[in-house]
């Protein structure tokens, strides 16, 4: 037989993937052999050095990398300036996120729920007379671990973590459609898990994954039979070649349309793009904060570095047909946002259905398919992942007895209470709503720009009135906090432990910074397009 | 021309008839020694009916345990094949690759087994 040639591998481009996907797995091993008290301090370090140190191998190679990109691994990612603008974003908002996961000051033992073993010593379970104190009936359902030991959290939450990143860095990169999926399930399937882990308010939680999982399972499905229909169509699945196919040919468009079709419903899902988008409040408002966090900021970076890619690469040359439909998808989803938005009454549903009218204003700069396009997508991406980590970082703070305090009516006054969580909080509300000396403000303007530069101002017009709309229930907030009488049993604002603190002080000098500077990271975002 | 299907041909034929004469033999020649487990849907596993007599009519969880490691021996094995038949041409690169697969995979075992997942209790 013919020896096979291996294809050629540039290791140096893909390397902070494998670092993170490695990390990953060496993460499970320190599950399985480290003894349970060892287990959070080693995940949280191997963890945090994993994403440094694929930051710094980010940096290092993107420092002198070839401006039009490498296609690698047998064609099958393609490592071009989008690419490395956004696992950089990933990793930072990764890192954000896994700080505030990493908390165990906040929620005693953090906010994930107790390993099984904890919650049986504590009579959590049947037949647990083996704990150290029995079955105490007082505590049958306790979830902190036996009492008088220091109440820790169920660690797997780090493999997840770095998994879901790993994936989500393949996601952005991958040059096929094959890839692409694989990759979409290594960030899905541990998202889901992660929903389910909350400490308190079990039900609601796995309420939370359970439909997270059903629906991520029928968008996943849909996004196959895309794929099969456009391999049907061009007889590959790289992106490249699909825009090949599309040139010039006599073929039935009905096959690369209802594939493009099916396709972009998998990926908006992910996205929680308008009519796409009814998983997201509850999954927001049942997962714990920090997963919910890590799920609203890298996720959507990974949905819309996706969707930008098959946009621009496969679909750039035909954008004339179908760029309609996502007309109407972004107006339905800018509406529904902002609308859905107004009626909230509970914190993390209001940020959710925020994020889902943030989703159509990210998909005016995908829908452009031009330089200024992707790079505002991405600017967008980074400046709404770090002003949303930093508010559900907040979020966790403001607490009863019984948890977090979300609904809205225990907000009020808050601002008596602590007047630096209040200003902080109306400052990324205020990035969130757009206004300007704010992140939120320039990374609107930039897709605005690029989208009405491309012939879409009629969007633009809808999307300044869903701003608009959207401006009210975030100053809503704010006039709560500073402008209403406190209840005589508000909640407490906690004190935040090392690690929540970083990561709301990183969301928040960054929302500064790039609402003041923002020339730097938008000279890096528009680098370069997106290789073929 | 049809050559190399005709050997195809004989080998689904001669699959059928070793089918068919395997289930038309077998109430003749094989012995007939009953018991309550030879009559039940399954040969192992939980009783199907009248209901499942562990707990409160709900399935064990060990069972489930059971079942990814099957899947995750099965995974291995289904891509295992396909490398052995074509090692030789896939050289070191193809070693490195399979190892590093089985690895990963290994992980995963070591994971589920150093938590209980194989003692059935």
């Amino acid at each position: 037989m013919t020896p096979l040639t291996p294809p050629p591998i540039d290791y140096a481009a893909v390397a902070p993937l494998l670092i993170v996907l490695g990390a990953a797995c060496v993460s499970v091993l320190v599950e399985a052999f480290l003894p349970r008290h060892q287990r959070w301090p080693a995940q949280v370090a191997l963890s945090v050095v994993a994403i440094v140190v694929a930051g710094v191998t980010l940096g290092v190679y993107a420092g002198d990398a070839p401006a039009q990109g490498v296609i690698t691994l047998g064609s099958t990612m393609a490592v071009d300036m989008p690419t490395l603008f956004l696992w950089g974003t990933l990793l930072v908002l990764g890192f954000g996120s896994l700080l505030l996961i990493a908390d165990r000051s906040v929620e005693p033992g953090g906010a994930f729920v107790a390993s099984a073993l904890e919650r049986a010593s504590a009579g959590a379970a049947p037949g647990s007379t083996t704990g150290p104190s029995g079955v105490d009936p007082e505590h049958v359902d306790r979830s902190y671990g036996a009492p008088g030991d220091a109440p820790t959290m169920q660690t797997e939450v780090f493999p997840f973590t770095l998994f879901a990143l790993g994936g989500m860095m393949a996601f952005v990169a991958a040059n096929d459609l094959l890839t692409m999926f694989v990759a979409l399930e290594v960030l899905s399937l541990p998202l889901y898990l992660m929903c389910g882990l909350a400490r308190r308010r079990r039900l609601l939680s796995q309420e939370a994954a359970v439909k997270y999982f059903l629906l991520g399972a029928f968008a996943s499905a849909f996004f196959l039979y895309g794929v099969a229909l456009l391999y049907g169509y061009a007889g590959s699945v790289r992106l490249s070649a699909i825009a090949e196919a599309a040139v010039g040919t006599d073929r039935s468009d009905a096959l690369l349309f209802g594939g493009l079709a099916l396709l972009i419903v998998g990926l908006l899902f992910k996205g929680s793009v308008g009519p796409f988008h009814t998983w997201t409040p509850d999954v927001y408002q049942g997962a714990p904060t920090p997963a919910t966090a890590f799920m609203a900021a890298c996720t959507k970076v990974a949905a819309f570095g996706a969707i930008a890619r098959v946009l621009y690469v496969a679909f750039g040359s035909t954008r004339w047909e179908w760029r309609g439909v996502l007309w109407a998808v972004a107006i339905a989803s800018m509406v529904i946002g902002a609308v859905l938005g107004l009626t909230q009454t509970d914190l993390k549903r209001m940020i959710a259905y925020s994020s889902i009218a943030h989703a159509g204003f990210l998909l005016l700069g995908t829908m452009a398919i031009t330089q200024a396009g992707t790079s505002g997508t991405l600017f967008y991406l980074l400046a709404y992942g770090f002003t949303t980590i930093a508010v559900f970082g907040i979020i966790s703070l403001v607490r009863t007895a019984d948890g977090e305090a979300t609904h809205l009516s225990q907000w009020a006054g808050l601002a008596k209470r602590s007047p630096l969580l209040a200003g902080v909080m109306t400052f990324l509300l205020l990035a969130l709503a757009g206004i300007p000396l704010t992140s939120g403000f320039t990374a609107k303007f930039a897709v605005f720009s690029a989208a009405l530069s491309d012939g879409m101002a009629p969007l633009v017009v809808v999307a300044l009135v869903a701003s608009a709309i959207a401006a009210f229930f975030y100053l809503r907030v704010v006039v709560l906090m500073y402008f209403s009488e406190t209840p005589a049993d508000g909640p407490t604002v906690s004190v935040p432990g090392a690690f929540t603190t970083v990561a709301i002080t990183l969301g928040v000098v960054v929302t500064l910074l790039l609402g003041v500077a923002p020339t730097l990271v938008l000279d890096w975002a528009g680098a370069g397009g997106f290789t073929g | 021309m049809l050559d190399p299907y005709l050997a195809l041909l004989f080998m689904a034929l001669l699959a059928g008839a070793f089918a068919l004469f395997s289930v038309t033999a077998a109430p003749y020649i094989g012995p007939r020694r009953y018991n309550r487990a030879k009559l039940d849907s399954y040969e192992c596993g939980i009783e199907p009916s009248p209901k499942p007599v562990v707990g409160t009519g709900r399935m064990p969880v060990a069972y489930y345990l059971t079942a990814m490691l099957f899947i995750l021996f099965d995974i291995e094995l289904v891509f295992l094949y396909p490398y052995a038949v074509a090692a030789d041409s896939l050289g070191l690169f193809g070693l490195v690759a399979v190892t590093v697969y089985i690895a990963t995979i290994g992980f995963v075992y070591f994971y589920e087994w150093r938590r209980g997942g194989l003692e059935w209790d």
